[in-house]
């Protein structure tokens, strides 16, 4: 465990009327949420709602058009380093590169993250195990299935035990077992992390979230533990957000 | 972490990942017989009778015109297509060490290609009694042309997640570099302009630029001229970067 004197206050993620703007269109409208250590956070929302735009201006790929994000007391736009430190980041594609081998891009992710010798080949041990990717560890990316390389590049995310973990999608893709591990998987870290991870599935914010926020169009329209969202979730979610299809018009 | 631990973290992944795929070996395979086919047949190497590179390096211009953005093309655009570009730019790393990283990676890709033309330097060592200080001239300004070919080849690729559309960019951008000081083409300018026109727009050119080395002699100006197009073509792949 990390000594958590450092930082007495327990808002790990801090966002602040966050607004992304890509030209006349506001991808994310004024969003203002905090997540504390302990916390896992759902972030539902129709497809284009702006979970991966929200997503990438906590991590510090886009820059906000306004608003402020901190991440462990450090603003993103200030001291990015500092914040991409703390984070390990899941995108939504779970992008790697195809033609190294498993160990090879945790390798890499965790020499990147400042880990050497001893402490790296740990890092990746215990990534490879808690993500199951012992038996493809010398194969190259390429040669896997879709379950595989999305574990791959979840496992990179957890590379150095990151105080908070940003997910998109991680269940996407997966097969109802492996789907099973990973919510399970998330749940376990959420006692000593931050986490925030976005899908669509409503199951899983009952299976895995203390807390959930339901987004729509970039802008929050419901938050609350599972519970206080109302039962059933999915008439909930129908009765809050647009389907796309009305959106287009 | 440090700044050159990062550097030499990414510069050492995408090194390895030349020579994980054919890339770099068809590139040197296609690299070794166009410089030794266009130094000994089209060169006329040995009916020269004197001992001197001129007839290699005189082509290099031309033979980096399409290979080195052929090297190059994949370096940004790759990341965008797949999507890595996001987990770089996340990772604790800035976007100048993943530019320098990357950028020194495929520069020293670019050396090993021109290290394994060593053979040539052997032959006019064996038939004759070169001026070895002119050939290091000549080879440190060759090094120099693919840097800032590289260079721009890093840029057009930081442009699209395309690299069809990278590698044309940077064949244009290069060609011209190469006309505007190509002496077929001045003497057409002469015609027309006024000489010190002609000579500005020469200036632009690798051309003009390179000739010096090849004769031996390695000027500051000549230096600064690749250098700076290097650092300029550097710069704009950060602009380019953080605008995408």
């Amino acid at each position: 465990m990390r000594p958590r004197e450092s930082l007495p206050q327990a808002q790990m993620i801090r966002i602040e009327n966050l607004v992304k703007a890509f030209g006349a269109k506001r991808a994310v409208d004024g969003v203002s949420f905090a997540v504390e250590r302990g916390e896992v956070l759902g972030f539902l929302g129709p497809n284009g709602a702006g979970k991966s735009t929200t997503m990438r201006m906590i991590t510090g790929f886009f820059p906000p058009t306004s608003g402020r994000v901190t991440v462990g007391g450090h603003d993103v736009a200030e001291a990015p380093l500092q914040t991409k430190r703390l984070i390990g980041y899941l995108p939504e594609a779970a992008p790697s590169y195809q033609d190294m081998t498993v160990q090879g891009f945790l390798s890499f992710a965790a020499e990147l993250r400042g880990l050497d010798g001893d402490a790296r080949k740990k890092a990746v041990g215990r990534a490879v195990e808690r993500c199951f990717l012992g038996s493809v560890l010398h194969q190259s990316i390429d040669t896997l299935s879709k379950g595989y390389k999305h574990r791959t590049c979840l496992a990179q995310a957890l590379i150095h035990d990151p105080e908070v973990l940003i997910l998109d999608e991680p269940t996407d893709g997966l097969d109802p077992n492996q789907k099973h591990e990973v919510r399970n998987l998330i749940r376990e870290l959420g006692k000593t992390k931050a986490i925030i991870f976005s899908t669509h599935i409503l199951e899983e914010v009952d299976a895995a979230c203390t807390r959930a926020i339901i987004i729509d169009r970039g802008r929050i329209v419901a938050s609350g533990t599972p519970d206080e969202l109302g039962r059933p979730l999915d008439e909930v979610f129908r009765r809050l957000t647009l389907p796309d299809t009305v959106k287009s018009r | 972490m440090n700044a050159w631990h990062a550097i030499r973290t990414i510069a050492k992944r995408e090194l390895v990942s030349y020579f994980t795929s054919p890339v770099a070996y068809v590139f040197l395979v296609i690299f070794l017989l166009l410089t030794g086919f266009l130094t000994f047949t089209a060169g006329a190497f040995f009916e020269r009778g004197e001992a001197s590179l001129g007839a290699f390096f005189g082509w290099h211009p031309w033979v980096y015109l399409v290979l080195v953005p052929a090297a190059g093309m994949r370096l940004w655009s790759e990341e965008r297509r797949s999507g890595t570009l996001e987990l770089l730019l996340t990772m604790p790393v800035t976007a100048w060490q993943a530019i320098l990283g990357k950028f020194l990676a495929s520069w020293a890709f670019l050396a090993i290609a021109l290290a394994l033309t060593f053979p040539v330097v052997v032959t006019a060592n064996v038939l004759g009694d070169p001026d070895n200080g002119t050939i290091l001239a000549g080879y440190l300004g060759s090094l120099l042309l693919a840097g800032a070919y590289l260079a721009i080849s890093c840029m057009t690729s930081a442009m699209t997640r395309n690299q069809v559309v990278a590698f044309i960019l940077s064949v244009v951008i290069c060609l011209f570099l190469i006309l505007a000081g190509f002496n077929p083409v001045t003497d057409l300018l002469v015609r027309w302009a006024s000489p010190a026109f002609v000579d500005t727009v020469a200036a632009f050119s690798v051309v003009t630029h390179f000739d010096g080395f090849q004769k031996g002699v390695v000027d500051t100006r000549d230096l600064f001229f690749f250098l700076s197009v290097i650092g300029f073509s550097l710069f704009a792949t950060g602009v380019v970067l953080r605008n995408r």
